[in-house]
């Protein structure tokens, strides 16, 4: 029947016939909490050995639903499935590691000593000293944790999802409140987690990380996925002209000038984007326009939509 | 900083053996209750001043006998109650409330696992109390007579009748709730259960109802053993049995993990 055999050891450790499943797989999630729905019939998969970014405004449900995947809450509907089995499965237990969003530490426990009970509870663990050197914390292997920055404290809880060599991470908001120096730390530890196969399912705020770091970017809002993709796929091929001038351009006129099908607008005030058929034609156009306006353009430049742009778009600009 | 690339991050996932994972997290709250500056006031220090002041200062008639022959049984159900109730109370309580018991349903450590973790954790703790208190006491010349063996049942019943008793606590109220209970609940049971105050000063209607508080029968069942010269102490060990039960079965039914 054509069915690659597997080295048993290695099936007995990976879970078999889970095996061949994905990461994850989310199928019409439901979760609310009193008369809120937090999450509203998500349905999405995290790929194999892949960086799946889970993007969203605060209280999109991204928490909630990493927290069902992580076995810590129950759906209300719909399926999940990690790895092929229940979130609440108890053989899934090792092959997981959980940075959870804050805690979860005694805050007396001394950095190195509660890396090493954790590592305790795996058969095959990383070596708590190496972890900690690689984060930067080896001079704090004897500081307890409630004496750790901020920063610190993440990145330990980082070293903990880590050390039992998973196959499956969940990183929520790893990068929240560190420095750029312990971000950079970390985006290289999830880079060399890809490389060793490892499946890393993350939430952040920041596009930069989920442009850098991830294969597929998933956008929630109110509860659903709006977008999602590659990075490359959500901003388009799409480049876009743009400069700041004085507000208060006539962009009608601009627009005039312009090849058909081309579009201008103006914001925030004083900053301006054109779209259409960007080339050299386009730019001359623009610029001899300016120059007969009277008009000195700052900043001009030619790019790709950022993920940032795409997500403004989608989640919309009001505060929440 | 150490290069990444000297870590084999290739997934090889497993849980350790179960005895492993138990002494790693066993040792882990070993040493949180040792670090605890008012823990150990609560385990060792104010057990240890009350059997030195309580059997060399006559502050409260205990009857016939010497003082220490009654006085070191109490201490010694006073130290288990200190740390199977009190200290376990508060120290589950806010591991509750700072999300640690979350985490650790995160990692393979079940449980089954850290509820055994817990009691070795407690067990290890009084060990240590009982050598400590012993000591002083037959120092302050303490000779037991009577079947000291018995005490070890007595000791480990009344171990799992207060642990009961303490997850209860902190499985269902706040974590500030649990720390003002299980200590006042230690003051009333210090005070009403026979612990240092004889519990044949309270009227006889009142005394039958404290004897069949935990304390109380460990305290009463402890002096029989070591103090009295009697054997099988039957009652005690079927009141602490019947609070074992109860505590247990209520704990697992109404424990909130986060």
């Amino acid at each position: 029947m054509g069915v690659p055999e597997v080295d048993s050891a290695f099936d007995s450790t990976l879970g078999g016939a889970g095996d061949v499943a994905p990461a994850v797989e989310i199928d019409g999630l439901v979760k609310r909490y009193g008369s809120t729905t937090a999450v509203d019939g998500l349905t999405l998969t995290c790929a194999r050995g892949a960086v799946t970014a889970i993007l969203g405004p605060n209280g999109a449900g991204k928490t909630s639903t990493i927290e069902i995947c992580e076995g810590f809450r129950r759906p209300d509907g719909g399926t999940v499935r990690v790895l092929g089995l229940e979130p609440a499965d108890p053989a899934l237990r090792p092959r997981l590691g959980i940075m959870p969003q804050t805690g979860g530490v005694p805050p007396a426990a001394r950095a190195g000593e509660w890396l090493r009970v954790v590592s305790g509870f795996h058969a095959h663990p990383l070596d708590p000293g190496a972890l900690l050197g690689v984060l930067g914390l080896t001079d704090h292997t004897r500081t307890p944790y409630r004496r750790l920055s901020g920063g610190q404290q993440q990145r330990l809880s980082l070293a903990a999802a880590v050390i039992g060599r998973p196959e499956l991470v969940f990183l929520d908001e790893p990068t929240a409140g560190l420095d750029p120096q312990a971000r950079h730390a970390c985006w290289d530890l999830v880079a060399a987690l890809r490389a060793a196969g490892v499946s890393v399912v993350l939430t952040t705020h920041q596009m930069d990380e989920a442009e850098k770091l991830s294969d597929h970017v998933v956008i929630i809002d109110h509860g659903r996925v709006v977008a999602e993709g590659t990075p490359e796929s959500l901003t388009g091929a799409e480049r876009q002209l743009r400069f700041r001038a004085r507000p208060g351009l006539d962009l009608e006129e601009l627009l005039a000038a312009l090849p058909p099908g081309s579009a201008a607008k103006e914001s925030p005030s004083g900053h301006y984007i054109i779209e259409g058929q960007v080339g050299p034609q386009l730019l001359a156009t623009v610029t001899a326009w300016c120059a007969t306006e009277g008009v000195t353009t700052e900043d001009l430049r030619i790019e790709r939509r950022t993920l940032e742009d795409v997500f403004l778009e989608l989640t919309g600009r009001e505060l929440r | 900083m150490t290069a990444i690339a000297t870590l084999d991050l290739t997934p090889r996932p497993g849980a350790a053996p179960l005895h492993r994972m138990v002494l790693a997290q066993a040792g882990a709250e070993i040493r949180a209750m040792l670090r605890n500056g008012e823990q150990l006031l609560l385990t060792l220090i104010i057990p240890i001043l009350l059997l030195v002041g309580f059997s060399t200062v006559p502050l409260v008639d205990v009857g016939a006998g010497a003082r220490i022959d009654f006085v070191a049984p109490g201490i010694l159900a006073l130290a288990v109650m200190s740390t199977a109730f009190t200290g376990q109370a508060i120290a589950t309580g806010f591991e509750r409330r700072y999300g640690v018991l979350k985490r650790l349903g995160a990692t393979p450590l079940s449980r089954t696992g850290l509820l055994l973790a817990k009691t070795v954790a407690v067990v290890a703790v009084e060990a240590l109390q009982v050598v400590v208190i012993v000591a002083v006491a037959l120092a302050l010349g303490w000779s037991p007579h009577g079947d000291p063996l018995w005490a070890v049942p007595l000791l480990l019943l009344g171990t799992a009748a207060f642990s009961g008793l303490g997850l209860l606590m902190a499985g269902t109220l706040r974590a500030e709730a649990t720390l003002a209970g299980a200590n006042l609940v230690y003051l009333v049971l210090l005070g009403l259960g026979g612990v240092l105050f004889p519990l044949d000063r309270f009227p006889a209607g009142v005394q039958h109802v404290l004897g069949l508080l935990p304390i109380s029968a460990l305290t009463s069942g402890l002096r029989t053993v070591l103090s009295a010269g009697g054997g099988f102490p039957g009652g005690a060990l079927l009141v602490l049995l019947c609070w074992t039960v109860a505590g247990l079965v209520l704990a697992a039914r109404t424990f909130r993990w986060e």
